[in-house]
């Protein structure tokens, strides 16, 4: 049997339990704790301390793992250890949280520099009233026109299988620039 | 859709900086400490107005606070013109021949830049930005661009804390961004601003030009940001950096079975 993995990552409270929620086939494995903050308690009553952990079977022979890290900057060195194996990472978004953009865009830098794996940014929490669009959160989070940043209602199933669906559109064409790349430099 | 926030989480910088590049038109509306209020009015992206709740804001108080009108003139045009709007008071100053054009939004870009110098002090603050907010009325505005106000204010920007986690690591390095969504003509840089943008390349680490500059870690991370603000640069991998040494799934595979994996993935999950 083959598994693989995509990591969902993101700033406290931005969704990503419910976004492993929505799709897994097996109840959420989620190893939440009470908060003991004040201001963490005030936006939720409990987080997530080392993973969830949710699945998707694709065949007899392939089983897909979506992970789900924790959000907060202390529980830094899970992340390294989440992202081996990976086939790519899901950079989650509460869009209605402006004062959340920067540590998003902290958490992304530190994946990107574990390995250089596709990644998409899910823009959560599009259907309250006072979500950001997604082009301007494009330019809060500083993300080149490259980088896709995908509407995400992360209680929706749909909205969360075209995250999905993104993200390895986005593996395949990393695969297609990665070949081509190799081809040129063998031509030289 | 609105955009609303804290400055104390979204500063004026990067907020300024948003509306920059997205080419925003709008009213920009901040309580301030104190009970202040600023309005400021964009169009396509460029300042249009400025004022501040607690400071004259119309023009006959602004060309006598910047020494433009003596106090017997400031008196006598403020019997006379009370009923205008800055409009009308303009266009009568103008035929009067008080004033060329150029004289009076010359004067109004001072002020409305002097509000925004005020606001960079302003470390929160609720702000809401509304795209179809109608423009203020009978007020001159003028089209100041952006680019040296956010240069300016990432100067004043002392939250060192953000400025660290906005670059939290000093061995990346900085590349030109291939379409500079500024015209380098119209910047004015600091010599130090200069001294480091001449060492702008991916084979330089942020760490390497401080070390050659002899600028502290937090010196070197202000001016990258100011200069990351104005849209100049990026930030990449240093290019003699060895990628670090994680295995990606199916990267041992050969290619036409990669395909087949994730085709078979994207094939279920279009079917959940």
């Amino acid at each position: 049997m083959q598994t693989v993995k995509i990591v969902v990552t993101g700033p406290f409270n931005a969704g990503k339990t419910q976004f492993i929620r929505t799709v897994s086939e097996i109840d959420v494995v989620s190893t939440e704790r009470k908060l003991t903050a004040d201001t963490e308690r005030q936006v939720k009553e409990s987080t997530t301390v080392a993973m969830d952990f949710g699945r998707i079977t694709i065949d007899e022979n392939l089983v897909l793992y979506l992970f789900g890290t924790p959000g907060q900057r202390r529980f830094d060195f899970m992340w390294e250890i989440l992202s081996e194996g990976m086939l790519g990472f899901i950079v989650m978004v509460d869009s209605t949280r402006p004062e959340t953009f920067h540590e998003a865009r902290s958490i992304l830098e530190a994946f990107k520099s574990f390995a250089p794996t596709p990644y998409v940014v899910a823009a959560n929490k599009q259907d309250l009233e006072d979500a950001w669009d997604v082009e301007d959160l494009r330019i809060a989070l500083r993300l080149g026109p490259n980088v896709k940043v995908v509407p995400c209602i992360a209680t929706d199933k749909e909205s969360v299988k075209r995250v999905l669906l993104e993200l390895l559109y986005s593996i395949i064409e990393y695969l297609d620039e990665m070949e081509s790349t190799e081809q040129q430099q063998s031509r030289r | 859709m609105a955009l609303k926030g804290n400055l104390r989480t979204f500063s004026i910088v990067q907020l300024l900086n948003l509306i920059h590049l997205a080419r925003k038109s709008g009213l920009l509306r901040i309580q301030g400490p104190k009970g202040q209020q600023a309005e400021l009015y964009f169009q396509q992206g460029k300042l249009a107005y400025a004022s501040l709740s607690h400071r004259p804001n119309n023009l006959l108080d602004i060309l006598y606070q910047a020494k433009r009108l003596s106090g017997t003139q400031y008196r006598a045009l403020k019997q006379r013109a009370a009923q205008y709007s800055d409009r009308e008071l303009g266009l009568m100053l103008v035929n009067a021949g008080y004033f060329t054009p150029i004289e009076i939004l010359n004067t109004l870009k001072a002020a409305y830049r002097d509000v925004v110098r005020t606001l960079f002090t302003w470390r929160e603050g609720e702000f809401i930005f509304d795209s179809h907010a109608p423009p203020p009325k009978g007020k001159i505005f003028v089209r100041m661009g952006l680019e040296n106000l956010i240069i300016e204010g990432s100067r004043h920007l002392r939250e060192w804390e953000r400025l660290e986690e906005e670059i939290p690591s000093l061995k990346v390095a900085m590349k030109f961004v291939d379409q500079p969504r500024t015209n380098l003509q119209n910047l004015n840089l600091s010599p130090e601003e200069w001294r480091v943008l001449s060492y702008v390349n991916p084979h330089n680490s942020l760490e390497k030009i401080a070390r050659a500059l002899k600028l502290s870690d937090m010196e070197i991370r202000r001016i990258v940001y100011g200069l990351l603000q104005a849209g100049l640069v990026e930030l990449v991998r240093p290019e003699n950096e060895p990628l670090p040494e994680i295995k990606l799934a199916f990267s041992d595979r050969p290619k036409e079975e990669r395909l087949s994996l994730l085709n078979k993935i994207i094939d279920r999950i279009r079917r959940l």
